[in-house]
């Protein structure tokens, strides 16, 4: 045989070999999720699992139809995700300016340190009752708790990785006349983008905590509210149709970081 | 009235413990046009008297003037190749290749077509638009050059700008870098470890010994070497001579190693 044509045929051979696990995992995927719905459903249904507290995937389905119909998900849902995406974006925003900041006055790192550390091991939500005080029950107190949750990390590993980068790339802007806003935004911010964006995808997880815990404790409307009202009334669907809306706002966000990851590095 | 001079130049880097004094009684003058090399072991601060010439660092004490002015006062006035490429890799070459007009804001359209034509002159050709990790080691280094002379320096630092490279594109770059430079008659200063780099490259060799670092002695290349290119240069025979003479110099000067 025709030593080119051979390599074609393996070649095509690898791809089709790619392609079938591609398909296989696929399949996986979609038989975990079915046996996980299913299983839940049989088992509500022959009382394995009590119904009134795991409720069923066909009750969760009637009530998300129902509330849906009425307007009130969509409502408690646009409610909650303008705090999550707000908290989400100001805390990384905020968090990378203190950053800069940090960066910039070396001085001013050096005593903020220990103060820093301690606001990074405090338990942000244990700050909920104060904020609520403060701010008052509103929509402004839970956006707070869905910043301060994410800020400090994010200002920390941002600054980190702002002083992790080989000064040698410095040196070539200074060599040139660089000042110091100019290596600022032509090296150090460019090269922290990759961190920048990764804290981008811990903080949606975190604001959501912040939200969720927010709701809980201002306990007017939102899916955090519709999660507390359910455990105090004992609906259970409730409970569970909020944390399924949850999980799929929370992925979406997710891969729309993603998304801004693609566009954002081009020389990957 | 010399180009480069550097005047009883005296630097100590202080840290918590100690005070290590890196260069001392260091006067030397370089001629324009002219290309010199600092070779020696390393430790005897050839680095760190780049960075003063360059105007990145104040010595402790003693003064380096280009043209009678101090350095660091007047842009543009050096540029600097470091060992590595250092091309910022998520920029593409041509951002990377303007970077120094850039920052000078002097992104015009004369110079940019200065730094344009340079990059192909080098023999860069269509890759504008990639970025630095889809081009080889050789290539890399070459954009640096590119970038360094895109804001015509009149003074060019080379700190051992091809020791990261594999033997063969090290060659081809030595000779590239000197006709280059030749052609535009730029001034230049090269520190190596490598003495054969040195002969080949340059006119003078200012040879350091550590501890702490000083001019141990100077070398003047002879005229028939310092008419050829670098490669040339390494064939001819008074090449082996002055490596000879260099080698026995460096090997007085280190300590001897146990094999």
């Amino acid at each position: 045989m025709n030593p080119k044509n051979n390599t074609e045929l393996l070649h095509k051979e690898y791809l089709r070999s790619l392609n079938r696990e591609k398909i296989w995992v696929r399949f996986y995927q979609i038989l975990i999720f079915i046996f996980v719905f299913a299983g839940w459903e049989i088992a509500s249904k022959l009382r394995w699992i009590d119904p009134l507290i795991f409720s069923s995937p066909s009750k969760v389905w009637a009530l998300f139809i129902d509330k849906i119909q009425d307007g009130s998900l969509l409502f408690d849902l646009s409610f909650t995700l303008s705090e999550t995406i707000l908290g989400f974006i100001l805390g990384t925003i905020l968090g990378t300016l203190l950053a800069a900041l940090l960066w910039w006055s070396p001085m001013l790192s050096k005593i903020l340190d220990p103060y820093l550390v301690v606001l990074n091991s405090m338990p942000k939500v244990a700050l909920g009752p104060i904020l609520i005080v403060a701010l008052g029950p509103s929509f402004t107190s839970i956006v707070a708790m869905g910043t301060i949750i994410s800020v400090i990390i994010t200002t920390i590993v941002v600054y980190t990785s702002f002083r992790e980068l080989d000064p040698n790339y410095i040196k070539v802007l200074q060599t040139f006349g660089g000042t110091r806003y100019q290596i600022f935004k032509e090296a150090i911010l460019p090269s922290s983008f990759p961190v920048i964006i990764s804290t981008l995808k811990v903080n949606v997880g975190l604001s959501w905590v912040g939200v969720i815990v927010g709701e809980f404790l201002v306990a007017s409307k939102g899916l955090g509210y519709m999660i507390i009202y359910g455990f105090q009334v004992f609906n259970f669907t409730l409970v569970m149709l909020s944390l399924l809306v949850i999980a799929v706002l929370a992925t979406i966000m997710y891969q729309l970081v993603e998304l801004l990851e693609k566009k954002l590095i081009k020389n990957n | 009235m010399e180009f480069l001079k550097v005047d009883d130049v005296y630097h100590t880097y202080f840290t918590k413990k100690s005070a290590v004094t890196a260069l001392s009684n260091i006067t030397l003058d370089v001629a324009e046009g002219e290309f010199v090399s600092f070779l020696g072991p390393s430790g005897c601060g050839k680095t760190t008297l780049l960075s003063i010439i360059a105007g990145l660092i104040t010595p402790t004490s003693g003064t380096a003037q280009l043209e009678g002015k101090k350095v660091g006062t007047i842009d543009n006035e050096i540029g600097y190749m470091l060992q590595q490429d250092y091309l910022f890799p998520w920029k593409t070459i041509e951002e990377n290749i303007l970077l120094g007009l850039k920052i000078s804001h002097n992104l015009k359209k004369d110079k940019i077509d200065y730094a344009r034509n340079l990059l192909e002159q080098i023999g860069l050709k269509n890759v504008d638009s990639l970025f630095p990790k889809q081009l080889s080691g050789g290539m890399r280094q070459r954009v640096a050059l590119v970038r360094t002379l895109a804001t015509e320096p009149k003074l060019l630092m080379l700190d051992e700008p091809f020791s990261a490279l594999d033997y063969q594109t090290k060659l081809n770059l030595e000779d590239l870098v000197s006709n280059t430079l030749k052609a535009f008659n730029k001034t230049a200063i090269l520190v190596t470890h490598d003495i054969g780099e040195a002969i080949a490259m340059s006119d003078r060799v200012f040879l350091f010994s550590p501890s702490p670092g000083h001019i141990h002695k100077t070398f003047h290349i002879p005229k028939e070497l310092r008419e050829l290119t670098p490669f040339q240069a390494r064939n001819h025979e008074s090449y082996s001579t002055i490596f000879q003479t260099i080698w026995k110099e460096l090997e007085s000067i280190e300590p001897e190693e146990q094999y």
